[in-house]
């Protein structure tokens, strides 16, 4: 690395690697952004029993599969970080890159159906519940789509054996990622 | 870790003048870059509050520099006025400036734990800060819905009549919140892993405790609001209905994802300050912190209640009297931690031996106005005076008398304190003082008699009191005129601060590594640091206060001196 770093990255008065310190703050941040809009959209849920009848229109059998895309996307991002705690650099970026074609498949799944609900007439602007789907899973798509990109940085050093740490950093991140969805999933697809 | 490897890292080698100070990584530069660029924000913030003032004071007037003042002019100087002093001033001069400037050199070590995030944000809060200056000059103007934003004023350009302004201040506001939030986590990362050797936690000094706390607060706190910003910008462009209750939305869960974030704000802000004090008046008094401990658990205390008191904001908001009635309580509460701080330091200079220098009457006056501006804050937070006092002067005067001790008093307090660290040079003190009394008697003129306006009913958010013959009645006008001239003679005092500033900057006297005889970490560097900060990191053997003590040679005792063998 060209960059020189200074002594402060290299110190841990608290026993834990800055870079994961830094991680978990981030995570904490992205909580209280997504714990926004899931509480706005849980009240107005409540307040609204009848959108119901705009929810029953999701793909449920969509999201269920994307659920289990996501989740086996998490595995690998383990077992990448198994490989770098053994130093195996290369095959850590070769998981590495599975979880990112998870990330993908979750993205193209996604763009199916939502060409096919603004197909339908379901749009942005249709209902305030439809706004709340669009931007609360469009929020995530975007926080997805900013794992991967970061991934394959990372597994670009890691194959050359650099930067390993990264590898637990960028997947402490991915499954936060995962965790999110595990919650819009059922507020969003399923709930009654 | 030898400073061998410090020196072959960070060697000090000439760079050009971009990568100096325009691309630099270094803490200390990217401190530099959010203080001038605050204080720039300030003439912006100072020259919108001159143009609307003398509009209320002599309506109708050509202001000189501005010209004729519209209503719809007004709305969007008020506007630019709050959001300006608040996000662009006091944000990144109390927090960013200082933090990225005080934290590494008080910690005793050479740099932030990530300098190129470090860079990156502040080069997103200059991006924010050009987003909002272009909105002056867009189509409509800038955004004219208030600082805080409420639908539909801001969410529909048929009620805020800025088209392009409304979308771009909410892109600013944004982009400055992710600015602040990698700042952020920087800050408490540092703190967390970086601190020199022997540096225990109550061994840090209280500002950098006060910056952390306050970087965590913000943090837990915005979350809501950016997820409310894409809302409004969806209302606003794309023509969602989230805050339109003719289609489904809620008006008033924008001002909940606004306050929720907005009244913990208070509080990062005025940590800052308070830390900023209670550094002044130790070295000042030559006397240990009273109780560093209270202070650390009071701020902590403020912190988490602050998370309890947003809808004080709303009692008249039509949400339930019940609920009300709870966030009364926990308003009165939180006034609690404030007063023992305030306690506190009044506790440390009794007793000690004062010493009155500029930036030690810049620390006293901030307990003595934040005070009156606390104090008249329970009228507010009781819900049932707050239901009159609501929307009139008096929430103005009192708002103001929070937040220019913090924003302004403390600023000063911070500047003329460690102007000589930053620049290696002293300020001049006459001048200093000329300032100090000049800012504090002009302060006190301006809003003792918006109070008094206030408490007799004056509507705030009106352009032309002519209009409204009961808010004319004897003596209200000549208040106003009172305030504004005030106002005037504020703004005319700051030319001196500049003056001093940057004369010495370039002629002042050269500074000592430590002219103010203080123990803390920054004062072992060389004023100013160089690159890298230390020559050797040093090790810390005590806590950052102990001034006079009875085993130390002389009235102070470093942090980072070894206790003499017996």
């Amino acid at each position: 690395m060209a960059f020189p770093r200074p002594i402060a990255t290299t110190r841990s008065a608290t026993g834990i690697p800055t870079g994961r310190l830094a991680v978990w703050w981030v995570i904490a941040s992205e909580i209280v952004i997504f714990g926004g809009v899931l509480g706005s959209y849980i009240m107005h849920r409540l307040g609204h029993p009848d959108w119901h009848y705009q929810s029953a229109h999701t793909n449920t059998a969509a999201g269920a599969f994307n659920t289990l895309v996501l989740l086996t996307s998490s595995l690998f991002a383990v077992l990448a970080h198994q490989a770098a705690q053994q130093k195996d650099g290369k095959k850590a970026a070769r998981f590495l890159v599975f979880t990112v074609l998870g990330g993908l498949t979750f993205l193209i799944v996604k763009g199916f159906e939502w060409a096919s609900e603004i197909q339908h007439g379901y749009t942005l602007t249709s209902n305030t519940f439809w706004s709340f789907y669009y931007t609360a899973a469009g929020l995530h798509g975007f926080h997805v789509l900013a794992g991967m990109v970061i991934m394959l940085f990372v597994a670009a050093d890691a194959r050359h054996n650099r930067e390993l740490q990264r590898v637990e950093n960028i997947g402490i991140y991915w499954h936060f990622v995962d965790v999110v969805w595990i919650f819009l999933f059922p507020l969003l697809y399923i709930a009654k | 870790m030898s400073s061998a490897t410090a020196d072959a890292g960070h060697g000090h080698h000439d760079q050009g003048f971009i990568k100096k100070y325009l691309w630099s990584t270094d803490h200390k530069v990217i401190g530099f870059q959010y203080l001038f660029t605050g204080m720039f924000m300030a003439l912006i913030g100072g020259f919108t509050v001159y143009v609307f003032r003398m509009q209320l004071a002599f309506p109708g007037m050509s202001v000189p520099g501005f010209g004729r003042v519209t209503a719809h002019d007004y709305n969007s100087l008020v506007t630019t006025h709050g959001s300006v002093m608040i996000f662009w001033v006091a944000m990144p001069v109390l927090i960013a400036a200082l933090g990225n400037y005080l934290i590494p050199l008080m910690i005793g070590c050479d740099d932030m734990v990530f300098p190129r995030i470090n860079r990156l944000s502040y080069q997103l809060f200059l991006v924010s800060s050009l987003v909002l200056i272009t909105s002056f000059f867009v189509d409509g103007g800038a955004f004219g819905g208030a600082w805080t934003a409420y639908p539909p004023l801001s969410a529909k350009a048929a009620y805020n009549l800025t088209p392009h302004g409304a979308p771009l201040w909410l892109v600013a506001v944004a982009l400055e919140f992710v600015a602040f939030l990698l700042g952020g986590i920087n800050f408490i990362t540092t703190v967390m892993n970086s601190r020199a050797p022997g540096m225990k936690m109550f061994d840090v000094p209280i500002v950098v405790w006060m910056i952390v706390i306050a970087s965590i607060v913000f943090m837990a706190s915005v979350g809501p609001l950016v997820a409310g910003a894409v809302m409004l910008l969806f209302d606003q462009t794309v023509g969602t209905g989230f805050f339109d209750p003719s289609r489904g939305g809620d008006p008033v869960l924008w001002q909940h994802l606004f306050w929720f974030f907005g009244h913990p704000e208070v509080y990062v802000v005025l940590l800052p300050a308070m830390g900023i004090v209670a550094e002044i008046i130790t070295v000042f008094s030559r006397k240990k912190l009273f109780a560093y401990k209270t202070v650390l658990y009071t701020a902590i205390g403020t912190g988490v209640l602050s998370f309890f008191v947003w809808a004080h904001h709303q009692f008249v908001a039509g949400i339930d009297p019940r609920m009300a009635n709870i966030f009364s309580v926990t308003t009165l509460l939180i006034s609690i931690p404030v007063a023992e701080m305030v306690f506190v330091y009044i506790a440390t200079l009794y007793g000690g031996s004062i010493r009155l220098t500029t930036p030690m009457l810049w620390a006293l006056a901030f307990i003595g106005e934040f005070l009156i501006g606390g104090v008249t804050g329970i009228f507010l937070g009781a819900s049932g005076s707050d239901i009159y006092f609501h929307d009139t002067y008096f929430v103005v005067a009192h708002f103001h008398y929070t937040f220019f001790p913090i924003a302004f008093i403390g600023s000063f307090a911070a500047i003329t304190y460690w102007f000589p660290k930053m620049f290696g040079k002293m300020l001049n003190e006459t001048w200093g003082k000329v300032h100090f009394w000049g800012t504090i008697i002009a302060f006190n003129f301006i809003f003792i008699p918006l109070f008094l306006t206030g408490a007799r009913g004056d509507h705030r958010r009106i352009y032309d009191y002519t209009h409204f013959p009961d808010l004319m009645k004897a003596g209200m006008q000549e208040m106003r005129v009172l305030a504004t001239l005030a106002l005037v003679v504020l703004l005319a005092f700051q030319v001196v601060f500049l003056v001093n500033f940057f004369y010495s900057l370039v002629k002042g006297k050269k500074a000592e590594q430590n002219p103010w005889k203080a123990n803390t970490l920054e004062w072992v560097a060389a004023s100013p640091p160089p690159h890298g900060n230390f020559p050797e990191l040093p090790t810390v053997y005590r806590g950052p206060y102990e001034y006079s003590h009875p085993e130390a040679k002389d009235d102070y005792w470093p942090q980072n001196q070894p206790p003499q063998t017996a």
